[in-house]
C-alpha cells in the first residue's frame, strides 16, 4: 500500500517537470563543436519581438523559428559570419548583441576610449595647474606680507 | 580658459543632457526600422490560399500594392480587418501573406469577415515570414511596381496610419507610375 503510494507520489511530480521541458526545444548535432556554436550564436542573437531577451532565452514564436533556422543553418555548415549576415540582411544590425565595427557603431565601440582619454587629459591638465600655483612668494609678494606684518605689529 | 566661462561649464553639460533626454521622451524604444526598404521582395515558392495553387513573386508584382502579414491567431488582424477591407474597396490592391495559420481556420475567416485581399500567400513554416524580417502580426509592406518594398509598417492600420503615413507615400509612388 505505502509503495503504492509511494510510485503515485512519484508519477505525480514527473507530471509537475513536464512544462518545464515543454519550454524550449532540443535540437540534435551531429558534432559537438556544432552545439557549442549553437549556444553561442543562439546566446548573441537578439529577439526582434521581445526586445532585450536573446533568442535563446525567449520563447517567442519567432525565436522559436530563428533557433530553428540557426539549427538547420549549422548543420548545413554555414560560417558564424554567413550566419549573422543571413540574420542581419533581413532583421537589421538590431539582432546582433555585439554589432559589427562600421557605420554608427564605430562611434559605440570607440565610445569608451575616447572617454577614458578624455578623463585621463582632463586629470593631467588639472595636475599641471595645480603644480604651477606653487606656494612661494615672488619677491613683491614677500614684500608686501612684511609691511602688512609690520603694520599689525604696530597696532598691538 | 577664462575663470568666469569655466563657472558655466556646469549649465552648458547639463543643458546638453536635457537636450539628449528630452529628445529620448519622444522616441519609441520598440521602433525597429526594416532592413528591407529599398530592396526588393524575397523571392517565393508558394501556393494561393483559396485554390492552392503555385504562388510565386512574379505573380505578385507588376503594380504599388500594400502586403499584409496576417493570421486568425492574430488579435489586431481582426481589429484591422475591416478597414483593409475599406481600403481595398477604395482601390488599393493588397495581398495577404497567411503567417503561420492553418488553412482552413483562414479560409472561414475570409469567409465570415469578407475578403480584402487580391490573393493570399499561404506561409505556414513562415519562411517567407523570416525573408521579410517579419516579427509579428500584423504587418503591411508598402511594394511599388518593380517589387521594392517602400515601408513596412507594424501594427494595426487605421485611417490615421493611412493618411499620416502610408496614403502620402502611396501617392508618391502612384505619381511615379503615372511619368515614366
Amino acid at each position: 500500500m505505502k509503495l503504492i503510494r509511494l510510485c503515485g507520489l512519484a508519477l505525480f511530480t514527473l507530471l509537475l517537470a513536464l512544462p518545464a521541458t515543454a519550454v524550449i526545444e532540443t535540437y540534435e548535432f551531429s558534432d559537438r563543436e556544432l552545439e557549442l556554436r549553437y549556444r553561442e550564436l543562439s546566446q548573441e542573437l537578439r529577439c526582434p519581438k521581445c526586445q532585450n531577451q536573446n533568442i535563446a532565452d525567449s520563447n517567442a514564436p519567432i525565436s522559436q523559428d530563428l533557433r530553428r533556422l540557426l539549427h538547420q543553418q549549422l548543420e548545413a555548415g554555414a560560417t558564424d559570419a554567413e550566419i549573422l549576415n543571413f540574420m542581419v540582411a533581413r532583421y537589421g544590425e538590431f539582432v546582433r548583441y555585439r554589432p559589427s565595427f562600421n557605420g554608427v557603431a564605430v562611434l559605440l565601440w570607440l565610445a569608451p576610449i575616447l572617454l577614458l582619454l578624455i578623463g585621463v587629459a582632463s586629470v593631467l591638465l588639472m595636475m599641471r595647474g595645480r603644480r604651477q600655483q606653487s606656494t612661494a612668494l615672488d619677491p613683491a609678494e614677500q614684500q608686501e606680507l612684511s609691511a602688512l606684518l609690520a603694520t599689525t605689529e604696530k597696532d598691538d | 580658459m577664462p575663470p568666469r566661462l569655466k563657472l558655466f561649464l556646469p549649465l552648458i553639460l547639463f543643458l546638453v543632457l536635457a537636450a539628449f533626454l528630452y529628445r529620448g521622451l519622444s522616441l519609441d524604444p520598440m521602433a525597429m526600422p526594416s532592413a528591407l526598404i529599398d530592396r526588393p521582395l524575397p523571392e517565393f515558392r508558394l501556393t494561393e490560399l483559396a485554390d492552392n495553387r503555385p504562388l510565386e513573386r512574379d505573380d505578385v508584382i507588376g503594380e504599388p500594392a500594400l502586403f499584409n502579414v496576417w493570421a486568425t491567431w492574430c488579435i489586431s488582424c481582426r481589429v484591422e480587418h475591416p478597414y483593409l477591407q475599406q481600403l481595398a474597396d477604395s482601390g488599393v490592391p493588397i495581398y495577404g501573406i497567411n503567417y503561420k495559420d492553418e488553412d482552413e481556420a483562414a479560409r472561414r475567416w475570409l469567409q465570415d469577415l469578407g475578403n480584402p485581399y487580391r490573393a493570399n500567400i499561404v506561409d505556414r513554416e513562415g519562411t517567407l515570414g523570416v525573408d521579410l524580417g517579419v516579427y509579428g502580426a500584423p504587418e503591411t509592406y508598402l511594394v511599388d511596381a518593380d517589387g521594392i518594398i517602400r515601408y513596412r509598417h507594424v501594427g494595426v492600420i487605421d485611417e490615421r496610419v493611412w493618411r499620416d503615413t502610408l496614403e502620402p507615400l502611396w501617392r508618391e509612388i502612384a505619381a511615379l507610375e503615372s511619368t515614366p
